[in-house]
């Protein structure tokens, strides 16, 4: 049964998996001109001397003279086949050197993000449901509508100031200057920890906020129904009424939010990375898309975008794992 | 297939008319329409009609901007680059010892640090800069047609420096670039939620209402879109706009940019509806009696999610205002000499400006979020009151 079901989801993945191919490729063609052009106007502007017969040579490989449909299946045969990006323009290297080191720290920043909101979300959440219209209650709602109502790159600029102004501490980055390039140690982890925890708080804090809101109103729908009154009757402690099973249901949604967490914890890595100018995809893909470097930006955009159908794989096998109700259906 | 919990919409699962749960006396209830219904709860949700009153705020200031900015925002003054904020006295001290009433703001004095040569303002408590409603100051348009020149507030001599909110890198008035920026801020919240009704409402109600492999495509379109992470993808499409295009054409994309992946929440929303709507009784009962499809569609069962289509549109204004103040922050939005609370935040972007002159981040920040949050109270109070038989 599950074997079935993990086909009918992988199957399931395949049109989505096209769209955002053909999404990035638009991307990768959509500013006028293109790279090589820009390019030669900057030589010429310069002063040096553009080969016509070169330039040609280069419209050839790159297919920029191809119709649109054979430049897709170019890019995306090149990527399926080879693991071939394409050229970084500016940075006159392929593609694929430049981006699997910045992809792997996006996603141990999203992982790690997504701890955070898991470990602030399950007892505040649990708490809200239990007492409900408690002065606490209330505190985390409004703290949660917050947490929802600030733009991430608003918080992180707030911390970095908060931090310079009143710790002293160097904001931005992942490590202090004399950590750079220094090899890995104790002191360097504790380093990356003090660097870590404002990317962290600034991505997680809308993904909390959200991921409460929905515990709560779950655990209530559950501690109302009449098998916790029957724990109750029967003189269980309050504590192991609600964790041993309301909890244990009202859990679902904390596996199936790695689907719908990622792409806003993906989306608030790369801004607020751009920000706190963390080595991450964000700051390059920025560049990138300044500098028009296309094959790079689409490269991110698409990968990005893989890596949260992957989450929202992940989020559903675990859950259909969970709860086999969902694998019939 | 998956189960996800979306934030703002409601399950298919659940029926579409439940019982009225009477919260009023009866008699009233009985007789009232269902945009009274409507209405009755939501002025129960004291924090909702307080955030309406904010939006309501914000958009009258939106309208009369001119007006009510002390100044214009490109006036820049270099003599009063970083200026800090002012504060407003209402008395002061007269040569015979008393007192009298006279609103004012202090002047500046200018310090220079001894180590760094840089200029510093203080406050200077001896100067006295006398300010006024409705004074003459600078000459501006309203709405673009009636030349004038009252403004609600202003110093009394129009050369005088007032900087309520302090000043930027160039010496202009922060609290004037911000309520220009109100305009420009909010409305793309407007626009944008227009183009994502459009969209929202028909490919939702196409999807809803004839389901097969219509709503087997639409389904996967949305899929798509939100699937991918808004902010990379806003980004990729927002960077391809030509730096030639002037402010308006910039305007406009960025608007398309921001409504175009707020419709998916709303398409959802309106197709749960028409799935759980479409057997009703009043839909065959119509379809009988010799409506069309589009009939059906728009003059029996759209009308009939008016007020969830609100709720969900007022949820969705948020998101696209802080997208627009997140593209303009970086760099790829609305630029200059459009004003924008994004591209106010944009001079907020290096941290040692912001430690020289932290109004220059808190204001315009602060405009955002007490937005946003208006915004959303609003929206899960509308959501609340869209279906007045729910308990």
């Amino acid at each position: 049964m599950m074997g079935r079901y993990i086909v009918k989801r992988l199957i399931y993945m395949v049109p989505t998996l096209i769209g955002m191919s053909i999404i990035a490729f638009l991307i990768i063609q959509l500013p006028p001109g293109d790279y090589l052009t820009s390019m030669i106007a900057r030589m010429t502007e310069s002063g040096e001397n553009v080969d016509p017969a070169q330039v040609a040579r280069l419209r050839e490989i790159y297919g920029l003279d191809d119709p649109v449909l054979i430049q897709y299946w170019k890019w995306i045969s090149g990527i399926l086949l080879r693991g071939d990006f394409g050229h970084s323009f500016e940075w006159n290297r392929p593609v694929s050197d430049l981006i699997w080191e910045r992809m792997g720290s996006t996603l141990a920043i999203s992982l790690a993000s997504l701890l955070f909101v898991w470990a602030v979300a399950l007892p505040i959440g649990i708490y809200s449901a239990v007492r409900r219209h408690s002065f606490g209650d209330y505190a985390f709602t409004f703290l949660g509508f917050l947490g929802l109502a600030i733009p991430n790159f608003i918080l992180a600029l707030t911390l970095m100031y908060v931090t310079y102004r009143y710790l002293g501490q160097s904001v931005g980055g992942l490590y202090s200057p004399q950590y750079v390039e220094a090899p890995w140690s104790w002191g360097k982890f504790v380093d990356l920890l003090s660097h870590l925890w404002i990317p962290i708080i600034v991505i997680g804090t809308s993904g909390t906020a959200a991921l409460i809101r929905i515990l709560r109103a779950n655990l209530t729908d559950e501690l109302n129904k009449p098998y916790v009154v029957t724990a109750k009757a029967k003189g269980l402690p309050e504590y192991k009424v609600v964790l041993k099973y309301p909890v244990r249901i009202a859990l679902n949604p904390f596996v199936s939010a790695i689907g719908w967490v990622l792409p806003e914890l993906i989306s608030g890595v790369t801004i607020t990375a751009i920000v706190l100018n963390l080595p991450t995809a964000g700051p390059l893909l920025l560049r990138a898309l300044v500098s028009q470097d296309m094959y790079l930006a689409g490269s991110f955009i698409l990968l990005m975008g893989v890596l949260t159908l992957i989450g929202m794989l992940v989020s559903d096998l675990l859950l259909a794992l969970l709860d086999p109700r969902i694998r019939f259906t | 297939m998956t189960t996800q919990v979306f934030l703002d919409t409601v399950g298919e699962e659940r029926p579409a008319v439940s019982p009225l749960k009477t919260g009023a006396p009866l008699e009233d209830i009985a007789v009232a329409g269902q945009w009274r219904l409507i209405w009755g709860r939501f002025i129960q949700h004291r924090v909702a009609v307080g955030a309406g009153i904010v939006i309501a705020v914000f958009y009258f200031i939106a309208l009369f901007v001119e007006f009510l900015a002390p100044a214009l925002p490109e006036a820049s003054r270099p003599q009063y680059t970083y200026a800090p904020p002012q504060s407003i006295g209402l008395f002061v001290a007269d040569e015979s010892g008393g007192t009298r009433f006279q609103p004012h703001v202090k002047g500046y004095a200018i310090e220079v640090d001894p180590v760094a040569l840089r200029r510093t303002f203080v406050v200077d408590d001896t100067k006295i800069v006398p300010i006024g409603f409705f004074v003459e100051g600078p000459t501006y348009k309203l709405w673009g047609v009636f030349a004038m020149n009252r403004h609600l507030i202003g110093p009394l001599n129009p050369t005088d420096p007032m900087y309520l909110l302090g000043t930027d890198k160039l010496g202009r008035d922060l609290m004037t670039r911000l309520i220009y920026g109100t305009r420009v801020s909010m409305s793309i919240g407007l626009v944008g939620v227009a183009i994502s009704l459009c969209l929202g409402v028909v490919l939702g109600s196409l999807s809803g209402f004839y389901g097969g492999w219509v709503d087997m495509t639409i389904q996967r379109i949305i899929e798509v879109i939100s699937s991918m992470p808004t902010i990379p993808l806003w980004l990729g499409l927002a960077a391809a706009i030509p730096l030639t295009w002037s402010p308006l054409q910039v305007y406009f994309v960025i608007t398309l940019i921001v409504s175009l992946f707020g419709w998916t929440g709303l398409a959802r929303e309106v197709r749960g509806r028409f799935y759980a709507l479409r057997g009703e009784d009043f839909v065959t009962a119509a379809r009988l009696d010799g409506s069309g499809e589009r009939r059906l569609i728009f003059r029996h069962i759209l009308p009939s999610l008016t007020s969830h289509i609100l709720a969900v549109l007022t949820l969705a204004i948020p998101t696209m205002i802080v997208a627009e103040t997140a593209l303009s922050f970086l760099g790829v939005g609305l630029k200059p000499p459009v004003v924008s609370w994004g591209v106010l935040l944009q001079d907020a972007q290096n941290i040692r400006t912001v430690a020289t002159a932290p109004w220059l981040l808190v204001w315009p920040a602060a405009a955002v979020v007490v937005v946003v949050l208006a915004y959303n109270f609003l929206g899960d109070g509308l959501r609340d009151a869209a279906d007045p038989y729910e308990s």
